[in-house]
């Protein structure tokens, strides 16, 4: 039909399109100035944004008084953990560095042997590449080192990159078939690390950023597994594990964190028996955070599980494979690939949400230092709140940025919606 | 083959296997709560401290600020007057959120570079640090920091004066139904205007023209409505050190709200910008060769549209706002789990006090994700 009607009626090609017009005056034009309400529009908007971006730039250079985020730095990054065993968190951040580059260097090195990146980048473009895909981070660990006033983070973050960098090194000359370790040496490697450095001190003294960390990182971990049991169940033919898993789902959806967190902190003494000493306030609020965030994990992995064609799953069943493998092997890999930004997403929030347990549990997280600072004698009655507070807010910002910045990458790695 | 195959023994027969396996999943969740509910008798009975919902009735025993409550009256008087409180921070933010949102959504995909840029800025802001911490920034930061003292209020005549105390703005005055039918009255007005006009449009080809119709009507309705029934208005004024006549935000409210509003339009701006962003080019290219102006291009061809794709995520972000609410007890305000914890300080049985809070927040989801569902089920496209 198409052919006929070009051939017959001998319609001229379309005109290729006319390349846009460049230079800064265009830009302008196009930009800013449209039409006359827009020029009208472009000019209140440089007002009002240029007044804030006025307040804003002295807040920060002029009339901040940022003495008291210099004073407090140690509170805010790890709370009241004693100075003598700080050792063992430059020990732990430099072993989690270390996997890191590791796994990166792995996985680098599977990515060139399937092809999928050139393989002799020149070292300064790849350096330039990673300080644009991380600045956010970059900034902010410098803008710590220029507030710190000793030289302990200053050799800390000089230990993490030499370790970062020597695990990308040895990374592509692991062998082939290394993922398994290396996805069980990181469980076993966690759980060893979180022993090292509750040592001396218990949980309940870790405070500062580190908390929240911590916090997010073991409801992550712990809430993944859950979350895809509980979505399999949801989908399940069998009524009953269907009828637990939606009563499971939509009983935590409906219901506040906070008031979860309230509760186990005042009445979960209630529910076990007297002969069981109740678990500490962070295991507590772990344990919320995970059953909370499970569910949110179910609903977004069903997503995932429904945007499936059913053919995957008759394709697997018609290779003979086991519905466990079928599950596994063929349906969940695809489903959690189509899920990656809304799963880092939530992961995102729960990372937010920490800052709750602070104030429903009495940890010294972030925030509650931040609270706590503005009442130490040095600084009380002076309306210090919005520097701390905007000091923890930029931690939680690089740090949400961050995941979010590298879930889009993610997702372009691995070819989302484009296959 | 002539063997007759009849059923598989028990233990190979996937009926049979399915059945026990869920009947012992179900076993151990009912021995689970079982446990924890037996638990908690024992444990109850020990410490007698009662189980049931008793202490309903009992006088509360502390004051709530900022409302004629009275420590004589009974707990459910404290608690139905949290409820009030979340209702208001939540409808109100609903609201407030959405309008920003939407707007903020739409100027994050302006052909001007400023408001796109500005737009940008804030959605990867705000989004990106805790309500908490808003919250309190809000709180301690702006409002008690920040805001003026009572006698150097930032004072817009009737519209609105802010300070330290709260912030206040006009209001009705004599009744609250008399308001309510008011508004009624006007809202029911301008839907039959807007149906003539848009009748009238359809049968006639003219353009209808329904808002110039409907809402000058509504506004003279409401007018006469407000004169018949005697309704009065109250602006806020300074006297000494306090702000009288008008409404006036309490300081706690005005914080979590702002943030909670700040916080969630972040959200819904994203959101809306994804769902006009899904919605096909060729749409906004056909009502261009229409000759439709930008607004009637985006109010009559993409957002309709865009509506469809982004009515759930953003009712999710509703349900978010009212759970959400509850953070306002760290500042405070005194919404439901904020006087929950009140009741609890003041001798009310902890874990019934939470039971009934878990409760009311469920209903509350529940209720607003059956408004979602409903507004979904109007929008979905209606196919064969």
């Amino acid at each position: 039909m198409q052919t006929f009607l070009t051939e017959d009626l001998a319609v001229p090609p379309p005109e290729p399109p006319r390349p846009p017009t460049a230079g800064p005056a265009d830009w302008v034009r196009r930009n800013l100035f449209r039409s006359v309400g827009d020029g009208v529009v472009t000019v209140v908007a440089a007002i009002v944004v240029g007044f804030v971006v006025f307040r804003f730039a002295r807040f920060l250079f002029s009339t901040g008084r940022w003495e008291i985020v210099r004073t407090n730095l140690k509170l805010f990054m790890v709370g009241r953990y004693p100075a003598d065993e700080l050792w063992r968190i430059v020990v732990a951040l430099t072993a989690v560095a270390f996997v890191g580059g590791l796994i990166a260097g792995f996985v680098a090195r599977r990515h060139v042997v399937a092809g999928t990146v050139a393989p002799d980048q020149p070292v300064t473009r790849r350096l330039v590449a990673l300080v644009g895909r991380l600045w956010p981070l970059v900034v902010g660990v410098l803008l710590l080192l220029f507030l710190s006033s000793s030289p302990g983070p200053w050799l800390t973050a000089a230990a993490i990159v030499v370790a970062a960098v020597l695990g990308r090194l040895a990374g592509p000359y692991l062998p082939r078939r290394s993922a398994v370790v290396l996805v069980l040496g990181s469980i076993v490697l966690a759980a060893a690390l979180v022993w090292f450095l509750t040592r001396p001190v218990g949980w309940d003294r870790w405070g500062g950023i580190m908390l929240n960390l911590f916090l997010a990182t073991a409801g992550i971990t712990l809430c993944f597994p859950l979350g895809v049991l509980l979505a399999l169940g949801r989908r399940s033919k069998l009524p009953l594990i269907r009828a637990v898993c939606i009563a499971y789902i939509e009983l935590f959806r409906g219901v506040p964190l906070f008031v979860l967190l309230l509760l186990s902190a005042i009445a979960l003494g209630f529910f076990i028996p007297t002969w069981l000493e109740p678990p500490g306030l962070v295991v507590r609020a772990i344990v919320v955070f995970t059953l909370f965030t499970a569910a949110y994990v179910a609903e977004i992995v069903r997503g995932g599980l429904q945007s499936l064609p059913k053919g995957q799953t008759e394709a697997a069943q018609a290779l003979g494979l086991s519905p466990v493998k079928t599950t596994f092997l063929i349906v969940m890999p695809q489903a959690l690939r189509n899920v990656i930004p809304a799963l880092v997403g939530q992961f995102i929030s729960l990372f937010k949400d920490t800052t709750l347990a602070g104030a429903a549990m009495g940890f010294l997280d972030a925030l509650q230092v931040a609270n706590a600072a503005t009442a130490q004698d040095a600084f009380r009655g002076q309306r210090l709140l919005a520097e701390s507070l905007g000091f923890v807010m930029l931690l939680f910002w690089i740090g949400c940025i961050t995941m979010s910045r590298e879930s889009q990458r993610l997702e372009r790695t691995l070819g989302v919606g484009t296959r | 083959m002539a063997t007759t195959t009849g059923r598989p023994p028990l233990w190979r027969d996937v009926r049979v296997l399915a059945w026990t396996f869920q009947i012992a999943v179900v076993l151990v969740v009912v021995a689970i709560v079982f446990w924890l509910l037996d638990n908690l008798r024992v444990n109850s009975q020990r410490l007698n401290i009662p189980t049931g919902f008793g202490h309903l009735d009992q006088p509360s025993s502390f004051p709530i600020p900022g409302s004629d409550f009275r420590q004589t009256q009974p707990v459910r008087d404290a608690l139905v007057e949290g409820f009030q409180n979340t209702l208001r921070l939540a409808i109100t933010g609903i609201a407030l959120a959405t309008v920003a949102g939407v707007l903020i959504g739409i100027a994050r995909l302006s052909q001007n570079f400023i408001v796109r840029s500005a737009a940008r800025a804030y959605v990867e802001f705000v989004r990106n640090v805790p309500l908490f911490c808003l919250l309190f920034v809000m709180y301690g930061a702006v409002v008690l920091n920040a805001f003026p003292r009572v006698a150097d209020s930032w004072d817009v005549g009737p519209v609105a004066i802010v300070n330290v105390r709260g912030a206040s703005t006009f209001w009705f005055e004599g009744g609250n139904w008399k308001f309510v039918v008011a508004l009624l009255s006007a809202g029911i007005v301008a839907f039959l205007v807007a149906r003539w006009r848009s009748r009238i449009a359809d049968r006639t080809g003219t353009p209808g023209r329904t808002g110039l119709w409907a809402l000058p009507t509504a506004a003279v309705v409401l007018v006469v409505v407000w004169i018949v029934l005697g309704l009065g208005a109250t602006a806020p004024e300074i006297d000494g050190a306090r702000v009288t006549g008008g409404i006036t935000m309490t300081p706690e409210y005005f914080a979590a709200l702002a943030a909670l509003v700040i916080y969630t339009s972040s959200h819904v701006a994203e959101i809306v910008r994804g769902s006009i962003q899904a919605v096909p080019r060729g749409q906004g290219e056909a009502a261009n060769a229409l000759a439709l102006s930008g607004f009637q291009r985006l109010w009559h061809v993409v957002l309709p549209q865009a509506m469809r794709i982004g009515v759930p995520p953003i009712g999710n972000q509703y349900l978010n706002l009212a759970k959400n609410s509850s953070l306002a007890a760290a500042i405070s305000f005194p919404e439901l789990t904020k006087v929950t914890q009140l009741t609890v300080a003041n001798r009310s049985p902890a874990v019934p006090s939470f039971a009934l809070l878990l409760g009311i927040y469920l209903v509350l989801s529940l209720v607003i994700s059956l408004f979602v569902n409903l507004a979904n089920r109007r929008l979905a496209i209606v196919e064969r």
